[in-house]
């Protein structure tokens, strides 16, 4: 279909009066003007390869009824809208934005408020989400749901959001070759990064702050965590980050900050963690036995109460060179690196995994003492569980 | 009644020992909070200080002070004061002039640095603990007129309830980690004041969490304001129950 | 004024009081003696509350003295050893009992004066001898105008000067109708002050007789003389 691109005006006193008369006179290449008014316009379907955009934050309102927008074409940009009040229902998931098998779709700059999904993906390539604003006040995991979901989709930029009081702020499934960047996930009722089966992702520099249970990652090979933040994600079974059979990963400069567990680990194998900054969590690392040929250096452990806990008595992780802020070791040869190995397992820790009600003696003398005892005379934590070239003075990271 | 106890405040602010105390106490909490770059961190390390070495100090230094007062107690029985009295009066004057070695060498610096809400549990738990030990001291001494047997016996006290009683509780912990022993072991801290104070402070740091994880059943309960209460009730037991007890015996003793 | 019905006390094994029967009155000056351990300082500490008896009662001026502190007021007592803070000095110590009593009987200071007290007023307890220590003792007691005195040993540590001053005061204390209570060993101290003599041996009151009684049955005229003739007399007894 050969033809100029047209330019459409929708508002009061202008040539559309809704944007549904003016989505059905429109072709593809179109550009759509909106300007500010509040449509009420139930399900808005687009079809063709349009251009729309929002002037002075028009806003759509489905009413609590209605999926707000279904994109079902390719090379549509939706551009400054404020979306809210979907539909709630649990069977069709209703959104603010859905995409349908489409690709070169990109969502830029809108601010989508109380929808019970905010951004939806389905069977995508080549999406690009930027700069949204996704708030919902969900109390409840059934009756809320994702701020940005993508499942089965390729090649997604999920750039500069922020989404906060989700089910899980973004969630990917079957998700491959994507980035995730500059994104703030936060208040999430789950996860603030919800991960699985989705190879040769990265996601950087993100932050994830306050969600129920932190980030959560599983199932999944390849994948590059940098220079993100996890931080203050506390409570029972939150963790900073949670790693569950990953393989073949690499993280490396992210900032763990008063989590309950900085960094969960459960059959993940060949990761390599390094300068990564582990500050004030409960457990900086919890390392499970069906962990195997990781390798943590050059990372930060300071002010956790313990550095690292495992429940097996195998080691097959390798530590080395990492900066322990409870290493009590010397450096006669003045070469940064202490002279005698650090033991990162302390036995209270061990005590604890074994028995967790025995928390309840935590800093009592007794167990102060008993810790002491064992960093000078390890009998019962295993004797190769240990950094042999721990530095003195922490990295700069 | 106020004038014996005014008597016996101005006895105890003159001895040196109680000023080495006060110093001691503000050496440990400066120097704590000036060398940690942290300020919880400090407040943790004060912990293990106010949990070791104010019950010490306390129920050590009222025991011998009950025992060099022999004389004075019996000038006092052949005035016209009734027992009670006397006995309630050493009580107060030892009490309040621990207390406020505690507030000036460790509470105010609590006060400072800390933040406010668990500086300030801080300081309740030490006011406590002081005289909850205090209160043991007065049972040590009136069990025996040896005096030497009576600090060897507050000593034990300050042992047991300081290190053993943990010892014991992390034996049968293991002995019975196939039961869910959570609960019973809620009831069981409330044996012991220390344990009680500690988990206290613990629950207003951060680590709170750490004690909801291993088992809800603690956060839960100390959590609350109904533990709270729960937890304050007890130390106040544990302050006046071991006193009562020697007041009663006091009152019966020849002297 | 004292009156003392069937008082039993007994520590651990050792019985001290059988079953002592006594009464005391106003004006009275009263000796009380025996040897060593038969139990005059439980007496007077039973009078004093001090030590609480097994069985038995003792009432002063007509009351009860189980679970009551007041009667003490009108009791001035002088231990056989006082003893007082280390750390407080003569005048504190003194300024203390005041404050706690906070009598309102008009304060007898006679004896501060007589044995010079008002000079060492800044001496502290430790430092005094033994009988400075008593003259502390004695005007603590004398101090608040009591109508009962109990003084245990009195003259024991006193120099013979500090004594004889000691002991007009009992006799001008006496005049005024007081009761006094005095338990020592030496006999011949008491021939001018007392009315009365119990003699105690074993727990158990040998005798309570009055002077005049006592002289007038032994024919001696010096008490302690009249006391060692009555002892002959019960070994004799006892061999016989």
């Amino acid at each position: 279909m050969l033809g100029l691109a047209r330019k459409l005006e929708v508002g009061v006193g202008k040539e559309f009066h809704s944007i549904k008369e003016a989505l059905l006179v429109s072709s593809d290449y179109d550009t759509l003007y909106v300007l500010p008014n509040v449509y009420k316009e139930g399900n808005l379907v687009i079809k063709h390869s349009v251009f729309i955009q929002g002037i002075g934050t028009p806003v759509l309102d489905g009413e609590g009824k209605y999926e707000v927008v279904s994109i079902k074409a390719n090379y549509v940009t939706i551009q400054g809208f404020k979306i809210q009040n979907s539909g709630y229902a649990t069977l069709d998931d209703p959104c603010g934005i859905k995409v349908y098998d489409s690709h070169n779709v990109n969502i830029f700059n809108n601010i989508l408020i109380d929808n019970f999904f905010g951004i939806y993906l389905q069977y995508c390539q080549k999406c690009i989400i930027r700069g949204n604003k996704i708030e919902a006040n969900g109390t409840e995991e059934q009756q809320i749901g994702n701020g940005i979901h993508c499942w089965k989709s390729d090649s997604l930029q999920i750039i500069g959001n922020l989404v906060s009081g989700h089910r899980d702020g973004i969630y990917f499934e079957f998700v491959t070759n994507s980035i995730i960047w500059r994104n703030i996930s936060k208040f999430n009722i789950r996860y603030g990064l919800h991960f699985m089966f989705s190879n040769n992702d990265s996601y950087i520099s993100n932050v994830f702050k306050k969600n129920g249970a932190g980030v959560a990652v599983m199932f999944t090979h390849k994948v590059k965590m940098i220079n993100n933040t996890f931080t203050e994600n506390w409570g029972d079974a939150a963790y900073g980050l949670m790693l569950k059979e990953i393989t073949d990963s690499y993280i490396s400069g992210n900032h763990f900050y008063k989590n309950t567990v900085g960094i969960f680990m459960e059959g993940t194998s060949r990761i390599k963690v390094e300068r990564n900054v582990l500050l004030s969590n409960g457990w900086g690392m919890r390392i499970q036995a069906s962990c195997m040929e990781n390798e943590v250096k050059c990372n930060n452990f300071v002010g956790n109460t313990f550095d690292i806990s495992t429940n097996g008595s195998l080691v097959l992780n390798s530590f080395n060179g990492n900066y322990w802020d409870k290493y009590e070791g010397y450096d006669l040869d003045k070469n940064k690196i202490g002279d005698i190995p650090y033991h990162p397992l302390s036995l209270f820790s061990m005590i604890v995994e074994k028995n967790p009600p025995s928390m309840l003696l935590f800093r009592s003398f007794m167990v102060s003492l008993l810790d002491k005892s064992e960093k000078i005379i390890p009998s019962l934590t295993p004797e190769d569980f240990i950094d042999n070239a721990p530095l003195m003075h922490s990295l700069v990271l | 009644m106020k004038r014996i106890v005014k008597f016996i405040i101005l006895d105890i602010l003159k001895n040196k020992i109680i000023l080495f105390y006060t110093v001691l106490l503000s050496i440990l909490s400066w120097s704590v909070f000036s060398l940690e770059d942290n300020n919880t961190k400090g407040l943790l390390s004060l912990l293990n200080v106010v949990l070791l070495t104010v019950p010490l100090f306390a129920i050590v230094f009222s025991t011998i002070y009950l025992y060099n007062s022999a004389e004075f107690i019996e000038l006092l029985l052949s005035q016209p004061i009734r027992r009670s009295k006397i006995w309630s009066s050493l009580f107060l004057g030892l009490t309040l002039s621990l207390l406020l070695a505690y507030f000036i060498g460790a509470g105010i610096p609590i006060l400072i640095y800390s933040p406010p809400d668990v500086g300030f549990m801080m300081l309740i738990v030490g006011f406590f603990v002081s005289t909850v030990f205090v209160s043991l001291a007065f049972l040590a001494s009136i069990i025996t007129r040896d005096k030497a047997k009576g600090i060897g016996i507050s000593i034990l006290l300050w042992l047991f309830f300081t290190i053993l009683f943990d010892g014991l509780i992390l034996f049968m912990m293991f002995q019975l980690v196939e039961y869910p022993i959570e609960k019973m072991m809620v009831v069981f801290t409330a044996f012991n004041p220390v344990d009680l104070s500690r988990i206290l402070i613990l629950l207003h740091l951060d680590v709170s969490v750490m004690l909801g994880y291993t088992g809800a059943v603690f956060k839960d309960f100390f959590g609350t304001k109904m533990g709270l209460f729960f937890a304050f009730i007890v130390l106040l037991l544990w302050a006046i129950v071991p006193f009562y007890i020697s007041l009663i015996k006091f009152k019966n003793k020849d002297l | 004024m004292i009156v003392i019905s069937d008082l039993y006390k007994k520590f651990g094994k050792l019985e001290v009081l059988k079953n002592i029967n006594l009464t005391f009155n106003k004006g009275e000056c009263i000796a009380l003696i025996g040897p060593n351990g038969c139990g005059k300082t439980t007496l007077i500490k039973s009078i004093l509350g001090m030590v609480i008896p097994d069985n038995g009662e003792i009432q002063v001026q007509g009351k009860s003295i189980c679970n009551n502190y007041e009667y003490r007021s009108n009791i001035g007592y002088m231990p056989q050893i006082g003893r007082y803070p280390d750390n407080m000095s003569i005048g504190a110590v003194c300024e203390m009992i005041k404050q706690i009593r906070n009598s309102r009987n008009k304060l007898d200071e006679v004896l501060i004066n007589e044995f010079k007290l008002n000079e060492i007023l800044g001496k502290h307890m430790r430092t005094l001898s033994g009988g400075t220590t008593q003259k502390v003792s004695a005007v603590i007691a004398f101090l608040f105008n009591a109508d009962i005195l109990i003084l245990d040993e009195p003259t024991a540590g006193l120099d013979p000067l500090a004594s004889e001053l000691f002991k007009e005061k009992i006799t001008s204390e006496k005049q005024k109708g007081k009761l006094i209570l005095i338990t020592s060993h030496l006999l011949s101290e008491l021939d001018d002050l007392v009315t009365q003599v119990v003699f105690m041996q074993e727990g158990i009151v040998h005798f309570h007789k009055t002077i005049l009684e006592l002289k007038t049955d032994t024919g001696e005229d010096k008490i302690s003389k009249a006391i060692a003739t009555i002892l002959k007399n019960k070994n004799n007894e006892k061999n016989s």
